[in-house]
């Protein structure tokens, strides 16, 4: 037997257990379910699946434009949860919060807006540790303008590598998109420092926070961004439903991104003018229901409490890398301590793919993802094709860490690696 | 779900030591075959005669059961006409797509039928396709430009 690593979480995880109904599920074979992919998507509690039945049930009728009770209902409920979203990142006012219907959309809406101001010679700079959403956007943002695309690299140790970061951010950078932590390697950027030197440019500074935003305490007001992406489905919301969240002023001054209704001032055939933010960038129906839950999620996220949540994710991140150090021929992708490291944790395990991992684990009823979750150019640079990638939220126990391991070690015994 | 009807012995065998793996000159074809939500590569060379296959070689990167599909796709297309080939193809893509319920034909899949179990894990079906899929498009390719009109010899770079 080997003995299991100390864990120590402020949360009463029993208490947070029970209120998300899916965890105690059972799946083939009569395993539970032990889910550790909650950085791909996150499980709902009963207060956002009841909330977004509740609307349809209760209150369903399109926002904004509909003169009767339940259009009002409706609205408020859609408003009420940009309210909600808005005190949760910290946002000096309301307006600052772009509803899309993910974080790859609000990333594009970003791009596109930002990019309309891109010409020949300027450079845009992102990282090499992106999820492919905040490198799609931007090299197709510069194939539009003639822009140059470049980026960050990364270390062997799976961090930023800022060495190169004064020649990097120049005069000519207009852009600089970077995650605030990997979806791939775990690691947490600083964020303030590299926006502190773009904006000594007069540089735009974007942030994927589509890993940060669920599992940490994110102040928008204080993090150096001028626009943060992120998405619902991740943080126990719904799916189908991201924010942007941009400085008003920033905000007002850019383009619309689509076209349709409720994003315009006056339509004329021989032209249109646009709202002010927000619905500028909210072209047709949005998706309402899952606002509204999306509120209820940011609610429940706050009464846990934010601070509890990312003590959590540290200390079951610790537990899970101290674990993980203990198979044989497995090799952690990224930061192998949990300091200024998120609870996704990719890692290679000798002799055997990914994919074959994934399936035998989850055979035993683990969930785990396999592949080079949409991060293919981080993978490449440390040589690897794919990864297996355990990740973990505020309902993660030590025993599913546990499980996790064993289930790895009948890996290695059932491929007959040793 | 049962491991071991997924991960039959055949399959890992071909897995450990996959048949024509390496790529060969001359060739007709080359292509590059990609499974972009997981990574999954193949590169894979093929070479007629007229209408048959003489030769499948493929450089790949993946998991057992990619690997292992495109190693006994290339036992079971070399030396045959490609219209017997495509015919084989159908019979391994209804076996993959039959969730369990086709019985496989051992006389026309070969070790194929030892990825019968592969149907019962849909996100792993797409996995053992790679490599046919891979093959019907250099063969497709071999076909349209008949007579070796793109017979890569020597150095070729494909």
């Amino acid at each position: 037997m080997t003995t299991r690593p100390v864990f120590g979480s402020p949360l009463d995880l029993q208490s947070v257990r029970a209120d998300f109904p899916i965890l105690s599920r059972e799946l083939a074979g009569g395993h539970p379910l032990v889910y550790l992919d909650s950085a791909n998507s996150s499980q709902k509690p009963h207060q956002v699946i009841e909330a977004v039945r509740r609307h349809y049930a209760e209150h369903n009728a399109n926002v904004a434009r509909a003169m009767h009770q339940l259009g009002a209902e409706a609205t408020a409920a859609y408003e009420g949860a940009r309210d909600t979203i808005a005190a949760f990142v910290g946002a000096s006012r309301r307006e600052e919060i772009v509803f899309t219907k993910n974080a790859s959309e609000a990333l594009n809406l970003a791009a596109h807006t930002l990019g309309s101001r891109l010409k020949p010679g300027d450079e845009v700079v992102i990282t090499e540790m992106e999820h492919h959403s905040n490198i799609v956007p931007w090299q197709l943002a510069c194939e539009r303008t003639g822009a140059t695309l470049r980026w960050f690299g990364v270390t062997d140790e799976g961090r930023l590598d800022l060495s190169n970061a004064g020649e990097l951010i120049n005069e000519r950078t207009k852009v600089v998109a970077l995650t605030f932590v990997s979806n791939a390697l775990g690691t947490i950027n600083p964020v303030g420092e590299v926006a502190a030197m773009a904006h000594a440019v007069g540089a735009t500074v974007v942030v994927d926070g589509s890993q940060a935003v669920p599992q940490l305490p994110v102040d928008v007001s204080t993090l150096g961004a001028d626009l943060v992406a992120f998405t619902g489905h991740k943080m126990v919301g719904p799916t189908g439903i991201g924010v942007l969240w941009g400085r008003y002023d920033l905000l007002a001054g850019l383009p619309p991104f689509l076209g349709g209704g409720e994003m315009i001032e006056v339509v004329r055939m021989t032209g249109s003018t646009y709202a002010p933010p927000p619905a500028r960038f909210e072209a047709g129906t949005p998706p309402i229901a899952q606002a509204v839950g999306l509120g209820v999620a940011a609610a429940y996220l706050t009464g846990i409490g934010m601070d509890k949540i990312a003590a959590h994710e540290h200390a079951i991140t610790s537990y899970a890398l101290e674990g993980l150090k203990t198979v044989p021929g497995l090799t952690i992708l990224g930061p192998t301590e949990a300091v200024d490291r998120g609870g996704a944790i990719s890692f290679e395990l000798d002799g055997v793919h990914p994919h074959d991992i994934a399936t035998v684990l989850d055979t035993r009823g683990v969930a785990v993802r396999a592949g080079h979750h949409c991060a293919r150019p981080v993978h490449e640079r440390f040589g690897v094709q794919a990864s297996t990638r355990a990740s973990f939220y505020l309902y993660t126990t030590p025993e599913e860490i546990d499980a996790l391991i064993d289930g790895l070690g009948f890996v290695r015994s059932y491929f007959k690696v040793d | 779900m049962q491991l071991d009807a997924l991960y039959q012995e055949i399959i890992l065998d071909h897995y450990r030591n996959p048949h024509h793996a390496g790529l060969a000159e001359p060739y007709d074809v080359e292509v590059h075959h990609v499974n972009p939500s997981c990574g999954d590569e193949v590169t894979l060379r093929v070479s007629l005669d007229g209408d048959v296959v003489t030769g499948v070689t493929h450089q790949s990167a993946g998991c057992s059961i990619s690997q292992a599909a495109t190693s006994v796709m290339t036992d079971l297309v070399i030396g045959k006409p490609v219209a017997d080939g495509m015919a084989t193809y159908e019979k391994f893509l209804e076996l993959m797509q039959g969730r369990g319920t086709v019985e496989p034909d051992e006389d026309v899949l070969e070790d194929g039928v030892a990825f019968a179990g592969v149907a019962q894990f849909p996100a792993r079906v797409k996995c053992a396709l790679l490599g046919w899929s891979a093959w019907r498009d250099a063969t497709a390719q071999a076909l349209a430009s008949t007579n070796g009109v793109l017979n890569h010899e020597g150095a070729g770079n494909g």
